[in-house]
């Protein structure tokens, strides 16, 4: 069904408004010079007052991306960047490093409150009271351009023997835990962007989750970009040993900007024998105009390693931001009986380009891996699901099932799936469906009929498509998700 | 009452409705009969909204106020019911949400209060418990896999949920066998009322059998060209549409 020219102009009209998180804060920053060499390699890990084995490593990996080549296979086109021309480090100016929530800058803090984020664990605490632990307590890390300004919940957490903090407070204080899995998951050389990340990586959050200890909370990562002209390169380390178990939610958002921002992240995440870690993202940077101008570059590496028996990793992400998404959250099923999972909900909207999957290598004996992706296409906008699923000659037993679904709304935008297959063991089975399909005239007169404005006909029709992947997300973000899976795509309708 | 007046539309530059008269009091039931490409359903879209469906001339007047202005959710919360001919499938929405998110829309509209979860469970309950259907069919999506027969029930329960002033049934006996049929006009009749009024559009005299009318029209390309009572609709069911120049096999 053709775009009508009224909702065209509606598009227009809607999208220049709905992304809420464009403020920036007003805040004296202590910002890196521009460029990038190993000089501000050797800048950002004295600031973080480095030990010298992680500055060695900083520099390995600056030293092996000088050599390579940023990646072209993704279907997504941007001018050439100059990586010169950022900042690799801004931190808000502080005397120190935060030590509690009162030295943290006001300024900040209302920052926080503005994006909804609960930094005040009073606050939490005193809701979920007076909500009579209908919600369960969230605990948040937040990481305001290259620093992780507060995390709650800390001490009661400690008491159980988990460790939830930025990662450079991991490094003074856990050094043993960080050096044995920093990279062990997404090695210094993987690729272009996630070895950048480990030259000029600044913060982010590592969790450790001890034996048979059961998180019992949300762990939660807020992350935003304020300074102009900088890169935010966080690094997340989620480790789960034998029998633990965490679930853990990543929220972004940006200001407006008419340059585009680059933000590079790596995140890796193992499970010991028994462990499961759920991964959720809802990611919202900025996407950019209506015309295309400015947003986000999100060119993440997410990959987790099922290292023991029946561990199990499941990836469900929210993608509804970025100009451009580059993004393949990854399992490496290497224990017997071992379980990856991958629920995914792209939106594109305007200008907005996706290029997004998963990869699911089984390696261990009897490892089942499950891929529900849901791409919703309006406007321009161009996406692709690009996934693999690689059985190796030991993986006896292996199953896989992918499922890949594209609607389109409008008759100018793109929907595209490329799944890779590659077996070496007979025993294997991998299934792999996938659909396209439009937003029909008639499902929307249908809704309309039954007094359903259009805009709220399209959210429930699309809310409808995502079922199955939105159902996996925290009870606590399924809501949140869901109105910005409708905010999104408002009239988009065609 | 519904006031329609010299309406004429047009389908992708084709003029469908030429000229089509007729007046609809509060509780009558009147049925549109007439052969296919007649215009029947054309009438139905144009008066619930659809886009597409372009009026030339003439005017719909629905309780004083211009139909023909509104936008069609208007038309829904104004009271315009339209039961689809073929009910359109929604995967992944549930039946129950669907419903409570047309209801409170529409409430909205109409400056009432919003239904609460228990309310509208208590509300969906009595509803599905009077015409005789199972809480089955809520859980579900939204016409997803329903067969015929209960694909025409949900429509049903939709105008029952809804509570229409001006309900239009299109063609709503295609598609079902005789005993569904009979269920489903169970639940139609059981909408009757005073203050309700219902336009029955049909292919086939059998319907009337069981949602008895009023009134009687039959509508040949484009216009009603005759109007009585129900036995008109036996008259047309024994001689077929040929006196009203129109060969049935178009």
């Amino acid at each position: 069904m053709a775009a009508q020219p009224e909702t065209v102009e509606q598009v227009r009209a809607v999208t220049e408004q709905k992304y809420k998180y464009g403020f920036t804060t007003d805040i004296e920053a202590d910002v890196a010079p521009k460029g990038l060499n190993e000089d501000i390699v050797r800048f950002i890990s004295a600031k973080k007052e480095e030990p010298e084995w992680l500055l060695e490593w900083r520099l390995k990996a600056f030293r092996v991306w000088q050599t390579m080549e940023e990646p072209e296979w993704a279907a997504v086109s941007f001018p050439p960047i100059d990586y010169q021309d950022a900042h690799y480090y801004a931190a808000p100016k502080k005397k120190a490093g935060p030590k509690s929530l009162d030295e943290v800058d006001p300024e900040l803090l209302k920052t926080y409150e503005k994006l909804g984020i609960p930094l005040r664990e009073q606050e939490i605490l005193a809701g979920v009271e007076g909500s009579e632990g209908k919600s369960p307590a969230i605990a948040v890390d937040a990481v305001f351009d290259s620093v992780s300004v507060a995390t709650t919940f800390k001490a009661k957490l400690e008491e159980m023997g988990i460790i939830f903090c930025a990662i450079s407070e991991a490094v003074q204080k856990h050094p043993d835990l960080v050096k044995k899995y920093l990279g062990s998951v997404v090695p210094y050389t993987d690729n272009y962007y996630a070895t950048l990340n480990c030259a000029v990586f600044t913060d982010g959050s590592f969790v450790y989750i001890p034996k048979g200890v059961r998180c019992p909370m949300e762990l939660s990562t807020y992350f935003r970009i304020n300074q102009a002209n900088t890169g935010q390169f966080e690094r997340t380390l989620i480790i789960a040993d034998e029998g633990a178990y965490v679930s853990y939610l990543e929220g972004c958002t940006a200001p407006k900007r008419d340059e585009n921002q680059l933000h590079a992240a790596v995140v890796e995440l193992v499970a010991m024998d028994d462990a499961t870690i759920k991964y959720s993202t809802v990611q919202n940077w900025y996407p950019g105009n209506e015309e295309g101008v400015g947003g986000i570059y999100n060119f993440v590496t997410k990959r987790g390693a099922c290292r023991g028996r029946n561990s199990k990793i499941s990836w469900t992400q929210v993608e509804t931001g970025s100009a451009i998404t580059w993004k393949y959250p990854s399992c490496i099923l290497q224990g017997d009986n071992s379980v990856g999972e991958f629920y995914s909900v792209a939106i594109t909207n305007n200008f907005q380009q996706a290029d997004t999957g998963t990869k699911m290598i089984h390696i261990g004996k009897n490892t089942r891996s499950t891929i529900v992706s849901k791409g919703i296409s309006a406007g321009k906008a161009q996406q692709t699901y690009r996934g693999l699923v690689k059985i190796l000659p030991k993986a006896e037993g292996a199953r896989n099932h992918t499922q890949c679904d594209s609607l389109l709304i409008g008759d100018r935008c793109g929907a595209h799936t490329v799944p890779y297959i590659e077996s070496r063991n007979r025993s294997a089975r991998i299934e792999h469906e996938a659909t396209t399909a439009k937003i029909s005239e008639d499902q929307l007169f249908y809704c309309r009929q039954r007094g359903i404005s259009e805009e709220d006909a399209v959210s429930l029709i699309v809310n409808g498509f995502c079922k199955e992947v939105l159902k996996e997300l925290p009870m606590e973000f399924a809501v949140e998700a869901q109105k910005l899976v409708g905010i999104s795509l408002e009239g988009s309708v065609g | 009452m519904i006031e329609i007046k010299n309406l004429h539309a047009t389908v992708d530059g084709k003029e469908i409705l030429k000229g089509v008269d007729l007046t609809i009091r509060p509780g009558e039931v009147h049925a549109i009969m007439g052969p296919n490409g007649a215009g029947k359903s054309t009438l139905s879209y144009v008066l619930a909204g659809r886009d597409g469906y372009e009026v030339t001339d003439g005017s719909v007047t629905y309780y004083g106020k211009d139909l023909l202005a509104m936008e069609p959710e208007e038309r829904a919360a104004e009271g315009v019911f339209l039961a689809f001919q073929y009910p359109v499938e929604i995967p992944g929405v549930g039946n129950t949400t669907f419903l409570k998110t047309a209801i409170n829309a529409i409430r909205k509209y109409r400056g009432e209060k919003e239904l609460d979860a228990m309310q509208f469970l208590k509300l969906i309950r009595e509803k599905t418990k009077a015409l005789g259907m199972s809480d089955e069919m809520l859980k579900r999506a939204v016409n997803v896999g329903f067969s015929g027969g209960e694909k025409k029930r949900n429509e049903t329960l939709q105008m029952a949920v809804l509570e229409p002033k001006f309900a239009i049934l299109d063609e709503t006996d295609s598609g079902l066998d005789i005993d569904a049929l009979k269920i489903v006009a169970e639940g139609v009749n059981a909408l009757r009322s005073p203050e309700r009024s219902m336009l029955v559009i049909t292919h086939y005299q059998r319907l009337l059998d069981y949602i008895v009318p009023d009134h009687v029209h039959v509508l040949a390309a484009g216009r009603i060209v005759k109007s009585g009572d129900k036995e008109l609709a036996l008259e047309l069911e024994k001689n077929g549409y040929r006196d009203f120049g129109v060969s049935e096999a178009a």
